[in-house]
C-alpha cells in the first residue's frame, strides 16, 4: 500500500515537442508540473489542441507519432517513465496504468467477443488464470452497473449499446488493477441520458477500488460531477489549477471564466412580435411524414418521421431537441427536400413546397438554406474559403467580378472573419472557423431561415458559445428565423423561442423554451431536461431519476 | 531556415520525395525521346547500315544491330514513339471516358448507375489480350484501331475505380449542401467530386499506362500491334526473339526500354508530391 501522503504521479517540467512536415519544430507542451495523490482523480480541462490528451498519455509514457518528450520527468509510482525502455513501459500498462479511449465504438475489435477482449490484459500480463480474470470481469460488469453481467461478454460489440461500451472499455482497463486510469472524454460521444449512468458507474468504481484517475474533457459540467480537482490547460501550459468547488466559485483566470460562463448560457430573450402585420409562418409543417428504403405502397420500409405538425413565425427560433435517432436530423432534410417527405407538406412563407428539392423553385431554395453539423465534411477541402462564398453569389445572385469580391469579403466581415481568410483552404482553418464560414455560405443566399443542425455540438464550449452569440447578432441585423436542432438543451435554451421534443420520429411535446424545465409535461421531456449535467458538484449525486423510466427510454 | 529555390516542391508548398523524382525524371526523358525521335537517331530506322547481324555493342553502333542489320539504337529511339504515344493516347481515353462517366453514375444513381455498371462489368469480363486479339483479327492493324482497342480494354476499369471513389465524395455534406441550393449535374462533378478524387485518379491513370505499356508490348510481341518495318519496343523484342541464345544486345535493350518505362512511372505514381499542411514555417 503506498504512502498516501506520497503523491502517486509526479510531473516535473514536462516538454513535449514535435516536428511538422517542413520540418518544423513545435512545442506542444511547454513546462507542465503537477501531482496525482493516490485515490484522487484530477481532470485535464480545456480546448481542443490545449495539449490535455498529450499529457494525459505521457503518464504512460506514450507519445502520438511524430510526438517525443523533450524535457522533464513523469513519475510513476516512483519511477520514471520517461527514462523507461519501451518494453519496461509495456510492462506497466495495463497493471500499473491503463486507458479508456473516447470512441469506445472503435476502441473494440467488432470480430471477438467482449469477454476476450477484457481479460486479454491479464494473460498479456499473466496476471491471473483465464477464469479466474473472467469471474473478476463479471464482477467488474456488476459494478458498472451493466445488465447481466453474467453473460454479457459472450456478445459481439455490435449487440450492446454505445454507453454500455463505454463502461465495459473500463471494465477493460480496470481488470489489470491498475493504480492509475486514464479517462480521455470517454462521454463526449454519449447521449446526455446515457452520458449520466456512465458517469455514475465510473465514479462508483472508483471511489470503491481507491484508484486514481485522470479525467480529459472540455466539458467543465461533467468534470464538475467526478474530479477532486481540475486542472485547466490552454496552449500547452497549465492556467489554472485548484479544487473542483474553488475553480467553480472562485476562478481567477479568464479562460476558466469563460469555459464556466460557457456552460450557462444567458436564455434567449425572445424578441417582440406584437406591433408587426400579421403574416403567415415562414415555415409550416403539416402532418410530414417521411423515411429511408423501397417504397411499397406508397411508404417507405423504414419510416422515420411521424405525423410532425409544427408552425415557425418570422423573426423568432425553433429548437428541435431529442437524442440520437431520434429523427431530428431527418426533420431537416425532409423539410429542406433533400429526403422528400412521402406524406405531408412543407409550406414556406404560406405556400406549399415540393417535397423534392429538385422541382422546387430557385428563389424558394435561397430563402431557406441549411448549414450542416461537421465543417469538416461540409466544406468542399478542394475549394478555397474565397470560391465557397463566391459560388452561391453567382448562382443566386448573378454576381461577378469586383462585386462579388466585394461581397464575400463583406460576407467574411459578417461572422468575423478577416478578409485575408478567402485564399485559405478549409483544413487551415480552425473548428470554429470552419463553422463560421459553413455560416457565411448560408448567409451569401440572403434567407430568411436557416436550419441549423446541431451547428455547434462538435465545438468546445467556449467557441461554440461565440458562435451562439454570432447567431443571435446575425438574426437582429439580417431578420432571420431559425429552426436549430440539437441534442444539447442549454444551447437550444440560449437561442430559441419555442421547443419541439423529439422521441422515435415524433413530437412528443411543443413548449416555450424558457419555461421548458418549469412546464414539461411528457416523462420523456422531464428526463431529457433532467439529464444535462449541472456546474455544481453535488448535482449527479443528488439526482433522483427514475430508473424504470430511465431504462424504458434508453431502449435497453 | 533558408529560402527555398524558386523551382523546388517546397516552394509551392509540396514535398516530393528522391524515388518520386527519379521516376518522373526517366519517364519525362522517355516522353522527350518520343517527341525529337528522328532528329536524334544516329541512322535512318529502316535501314540496314551493317553485314553482320545481331552485332555486339561497339563504338559504330551503341547498342548493337537487329537480326537485320539494323542499328538498334535508332530502332529504340524511334519506338519510343508508338510505344509511349499509343499507350498516352489510350490511357488518356480510357481515364477520361471512364472517370466521367464513373462520375456521372455516382451522382445520378439509379437506374442509369445500374446498366452502366452492368454493362461495363461486362466487357471487364473478357480477358484484355484476348479482346485485343481478336478485334486486331477481324479489322487488321493500325494505330487507330490499337489506341481504342487499347482504350475499350481499360475504360471500364478506370469507371469502375473513379465511381467507388465519387460514391464516397457523393455522400459528403459539402454535397449535400451543393444539392440543397439547387445545383446541377455537370457542376456537381465538375467543381465539388472531381478536385476531390483528382490525387487517386493521377495514380490510377499511372498504374493503366503501365499496364497499356505491357499490353501493347505483349500485343507487338504476338505480331499484331505496330506493323513493320515500324516497330514498338514490343515489336523490337519478338523481331530480335532470336537473339536471346546469342546473348546479343538486340532483345535485351528493348526489354530494358519496357521496363524503365514501366518502372519509373510505377516510382512516380507511388511517390507523388504531397502537401505540406504546416505552411506556417
Amino acid at each position: 500500500m503506498p504512502d498516501a501522503s506520497q503523491p502517486l504521479v509526479t510531473v516535473r517540467d514536462l516538454h513535449i515537442g514535435a516536428v511538422t512536415d517542413s520540418g518544423r519544430q513545435v512545442e506542444i507542451i511547454k513546462g507542465v508540473s503537477f501531482d496525482i495523490r493516490p485515490g484522487e482523480f484530477v481532470a485535464l480541462i480545456g480546448e481542443s489542441g490545449s495539449g490535455k490528451t498529450t499529457i494525459a498519455l505521457s503518464l504512460m509514457g506514450y507519445c502520438r507519432p511524430g510526438c517525443s518528450i523533450a524535457g522533464g520527468t513523469v513519475t510513476l509510482d516512483g519511477r520514471d517513465v520517461t527514462a523507461m525502455s519501451e518494453a519496461d513501459r509495456a510492462e506497466l500498462r495495463g497493471t500499473e496504468v491503463s486507458y479508456v479511449p473516447q470512441s469506445a465504438a472503435a476502441a473494440f475489435n467488432p470480430s471477438k467477443r467482449i469477454m476476450d477482449q477484457v481479460v486479454e490484459i491479464t494473460g498479456i500480463h499473466r496476471l491471473m488464470p483465464r477464469a479466474e480474470a473472467e469471474a473478476k470481469a463479471v464482477s467488474l460488469f456488476r459494478a458498472l452497473a451493466l445488465p447481466q453481467p453474467e453473460t454479457i461478454g459472450r456478445r459481439y460489440p455490435h449487440q450492446v449499446s454505445g454507453g454500455q461500451l463505454q463502461r465495459l472499455a473500463a471494465a477493460m482497463a480496470l481488470i489489470g488493477g491498475p493504480k492509475l486510469v486514464i479517462f480521455d472524454e470517454p462521454t463526449t460521444a454519449l447521449d446526455v441520458t446515457t452520458q449520466i449512468e456512465v458517469l455514475r458507474a465510473f465514479k462508483a468504481v472508483v471511489q470503491k477500488g481507491g484508484v486514481s484517475g485522470v479525467y480529459v474533457s472540455h466539458d467543465l459540467a461533467v468534470v464538475a460531477q467526478i474530479a477532486d480537482r481540475i486542472i485547466v490547460l490552454k496552449g500547452g501550459e497549465i492556467q489554472e489549477e485548484n479544487t473542483t468547488p474553488k475553480i467553480l466559485t472562485e476562478a481567477r483566470h479568464p479562460y476558466t471564466r469563460a469555459l464556466l460562463a460557457a456552460v450557462d448560457p444567458v436564455p434567449h430573450q425572445p424578441r417582440s412580435i406584437a406591433g408587426l402585420q400579421p403574416r403567415p409562418p415562414i415555415l409550416e409543417a403539416i402532418d410530414l411524414h417521411a423515411g429511408y428504403g423501397t417504397f411499397q405502397n406508397g411508404e417507405p420500409a423504414v419510416k422515420v418521421l411521424k405525423n410532425i405538425n409544427f408552425r415557425l413565425e418570422r423573426g423568432r427560433n425553433l429548437g428541435v431537441i431529442g437524442e440520437s435517432g431520434s429523427g431530428k436530423s431527418t426533420l431537416a432534410r425532409a423539410v429542406s427536400g433533400i429526403l422528400p417527405p412521402y406524406r405531408g407538406a412543407v409550406l414556406l412563407d404560406g405556400h406549399e413546397l415540393d417535397g423534392d428539392l429538385k422541382e422546387r423553385r430557385k428563389e424558394d431554395l435561397r430563402r431557406m438554406q441549411i448549414v450542416f453539423q461537421l465543417a469538416d465534411t461540409a466544406l468542399n477541402p478542394a475549394q478555397t474559403v474565397g470560391s465557397i462564398l463566391a459560388r452561391p453569389l453567382k448562382f443566386y445572385h448573378g454576381l461577378r467580378g469586383a462585386a462579388r469580391d466585394a461581397r464575400v469579403d463583406a460576407l467574411l466581415d459578417m461572422v468575423h472573419l478577416p478578409a485575408a481568410l478567402k485564399y485559405r483552404l478549409p483544413r487551415e482553418l480552425s473548428g470554429g472557423q470552419k463553422q463560421r464560414v459553413n455560416l457565411a455560405r448560408a448567409l451569401a443566399a440572403e434567407p430568411e431561415l436557416i436550419l441549423c443542425d446541431e451547428i455547434t455540438s462538435a465545438l468546445d464550449t467556449v467557441v461554440a458559445a461565440a458562435i451562439l452569440k454570432l447567431l443571435e447578432e446575425l438574426q437582429s441585423e439580417l431578420n432571420l428565423s431559425y429552426m436549430f436542432i440539437s441534442h444539447d438543451l442549454s444551447t437550444v435554451e440560449a437561442i430559441c423561442d419555442d421547443v419541439l421534443v423529439m422521441y422515435k420520429g415524433e413530437v412528443v411535446e411543443e413548449l416555450p423554451a424558457a419555461r421548458m424545465s418549469a412546464e414539461a409535461a411528457h416523462p420523456y421531456s422531464k428526463l431529457l431536461i433532467s439529464s444535462v449535467p449541472q456546474i455544481d458538484p453535488g448535482w449527479l449525486d443528488s439526482l433522483d431519476q427514475d430508473p424504470e423510466l430511465l431504462a424504458a427510454f434508453s431502449r435497453r | 531556415m533558408p529560402k527555398p529555390m524558386f523551382l523546388s516542391p517546397a516552394r509551392h508548398g509540396f514535398r516530393f520525395n528522391w524515388a518520386g523524382r527519379i521516376g518522373l525524371a526517366i519517364v519525362l526523358l522517355w516522353g522527350a525521346v518520343a517527341l525529337v525521335g528522328p532528329l536524334i537517331t544516329p541512322y535512318p530506322v529502316g535501314e540496314i547500315v551493317d553485314w553482320d547481324y545481331f552485332g555486339p555493342m561497339s563504338q559504330k553502333f551503341l547498342l548493337g544491330t537487329d537480326y537485320l542489320g539494323r542499328d538498334m539504337l535508332s530502332r529504340i529511339l524511334m519506338g519510343a514513339r508508338y510505344t509511349v504515344g499509343i499507350s498516352l493516347a489510350a490511357v488518356t481515353i480510357a481515364c477520361s471516358v471512364g472517370v466521367v462517366l464513373g462520375m456521372i453514375a455516382a451522382v445520378v444513381g439509379g437506374i442509369f448507375d445500374m446498366g452502366l455498371s452492368r454493362l461495363l462489368d461486362a466487357i471487364n469480363g473478357i480477358p484484355g489480350l484476348l479482346f485485343g486479339l481478336v478485334v486486331v483479327a477481324a479489322v487488321g492493324s493500325s494505330l487507330t484501331v490499337l489506341i481504342l482497342t487499347l482504350a475499350t480494354i481499360y475504360m471500364p476499369g478506370a469507371y469502375r475505380f473513379a465511381r467507388s471513389l465519387a460514391v464516397n465524395v457523393n455522400t459528403m455534406d459539402f454535397v449535400t449542401v451543393a444539392r440543397a441550393r439547387g445545383e446541377r449535374t455537370p457542376y456537381l462533378i465538375a467543381r465539388e467530386i472531381f478536385p476531390n478524387i483528382l490525387g487517386p485518379v493521377l495514380a490510377d491513370l499511372g498504374v493503366r499506362f503501365v499496364f497499356i505499356v505491357l499490353v501493347l508490348s505483349g500485343l507487338s510481341f504476338l505480331g499484331l500491334g505496330v506493323q513493320p518495318p515500324n516497330a514498338d519496343w514490343g515489336a523490337l523484342v519478338r523481331e530480335n526473339i532470336g537473339a536471346l541464345s546469342f546473348g546479343a544486345p538486340a532483345v535485351v535493350f528493348p526489354s530494358l526500354a519496357i521496363a524503365s518505362l514501366t518502372i519509373s512511372m510505377n516510382l512516380f505514381i507511388d511517390n507523388l508530391p504531397t502537401r505540406i499542411r504546416d505552411r506556417s514555417a
